[in-house]
């Protein structure tokens, strides 16, 4: 896919060597890929694979044991990047309105993407809805809208579509086009596939 | 800067919600209260022993509420997301701390107006003593951040917090207790001051490096 778009030209990861390990399993060894911008990267791997460690380590919360990942073209590299993992970084008592308000402070995003994001999720009618009466498929939903909410050129997502509808699925698949389109990378850890063609397969296998 | 109030309000807002506001006041309000009738009507041991024991009862408050501070944002995945702002965790965390402060500090250090006149304290001396503890509960927050986040994994870590905590928390006690029972009120008080800034000051910046191993 050709990228033209705000983020044209700015991410590209580059991994060299990767080894991860949980305690002392070594679940990625010597793992190396590049991805540039408009790429989509699907990762693929059993349960316990280390998936979701090598996810982990792409955001910079996981130390590697041994290899580099350089994120090109951004000067913070955590700046520069989404994390969307299998815990949906939602406080229950808090309505999904209040979510997107405190995302917005806490990424630096405009009023108007704030109001945009939760419409473009489809949680119009939720918004002041306290996350704890939601669904586990709108709370994903409300969890994928911090992508909408503040731009940023890579998205990192472990199993995305876990609880998400028919409908939700198409709706991550046309944001992870759209995101594409813009020049953003997406990697996303998944079993089935999303919908959009990857650009490349990674396979773990510990 | 932003990140910071945004943090700030969201957890003052999740304090109030789930009722976490009331219930280290009712500790203490209830602790206090009882000391008169577990000493009896001996009003000159209340007014030499009495003072203090607001100490005691603020203390256990604070410790009672700092398990749950971080626990929560490791395990809704709010943590990583913390992360990811561009401000620093240091400030994201004394944020925390800062809307810990509001919602369970303050009142406790009004609520210590009452209670030191429960507890015999003479009048002349109750402005000191909620000064006072709005110093100690300052200080025993910042070292309780510490605590908080070292322990953000264990599960039930309540018990290792208090081993972790209480002995930071001998210095604001000992100084708030001269204050209460009215013993160089003013040299105690900015010791206390020196306390909590000092806990806030190093708080932060040794509770967020404690998160960044817990994001792991």
């Amino acid at each position: 896919m050709s990228a033209s778009g705000p983020f044209q030209d700015k991410p590209a990861l580059r991994v060299e060597s990767l080894t991860l390990s949980r305690g002392e399993r070594i679940l990625v060894r010597a793992l190396s890929f590049d991805a540039g911008a408009g790429e989509y990267v699907e990762v693929r791997g059993g349960n316990g694979s280390g998936k979701t460690t090598l996810l982990r380590a792409l955001a910079g919360f996981v130390k590697p044991r041994a290899g580099k990942i350089a994120v090109e073209g951004a000067e913070e590299p955590t700046l520069a990047l989404h994390y969307v993992g299998h815990l949906n970084g939602l406080k229950g008592a808090a309505t999904a309105y209040a979510h997107a308000q405190h995302w917005a402070g806490l990424f630096g995003a405009s009023a108007a993407r704030r109001d945009g994001a939760l419409a473009r999720v489809g949680l119009t009618a939720q918004a002041e809805l306290p996350v704890r009466v939601l669904s586990q498929g709108q709370a994903r939903r409300l969890a994928l809208a911090r992508l909408v909410l503040a731009p940023r050129p890579i998205w990192l997502l472990d199993e995305p579509a876990a609880a998400l509808d028919a409908r939700g699925r198409e709706m991550l698949s046309a944001l992870i086009e759209a995101h594409r389109a813009d020049g953003g990378l997406v990697v996303a850890a998944v079993h089935d596939a999303l919908g959009p063609e990857p650009s490349q397969t990674l396979t773990v296998t510990a | 800067m932003n990140a910071f109030v945004a943090t700030f309000r969201r957890d003052v807002a999740l304090m109030w919600a789930g009722g976490g506001a009331l219930a280290p006041l009712g500790f203490f309000l209830g602790a206090t209260m009882l000391v008169p009738l577990a000493m009896g009507p001996d009003r000159a041991l209340l007014e030499s022993a009495g003072p203090p024991l607001v100490w005691i009862a603020a203390a256990l408050a604070v410790l009672a509420t700092l398990e749950r501070l971080f626990q929560a944002d490791l395990e809704d995945g709010s943590l990583d997301q913390m992360m990811l702002s561009p401000a620093p965790l240091e400030a994201l965390v004394l944020a925390k701390g800062a809307a810990m402060w509001c919602v369970i500090g303050l009142p406790l250090a009004l609520a210590g107006a009452p209670a030191a006149i429960a507890l015999q304290a003479p009048p002349s001396l109750v402005p000191a003593i909620v000064l006072s503890l709005a110093l100690g509960t300052a200080a025993f927050i910042g070292v309780g951040l510490i605590g908080a986040a070292v322990t953000a994994g264990v599960k039930r870590g309540g018990v290792l917090i208090a081993l972790i905590v209480l002995p930071f928390f001998a210095p604001p006690i000992i100084f708030g207790s001269a204050v209460a029972g009215g013993d160089e009120v003013g040299a105690a008080l900015s010791i206390l001051a020196g306390c909590a800034l000092a806990a806030l000051a190093l708080g932060p910046i040794a509770a967020a490096a404690a998160l960044r191993l817990q994001a792991e």
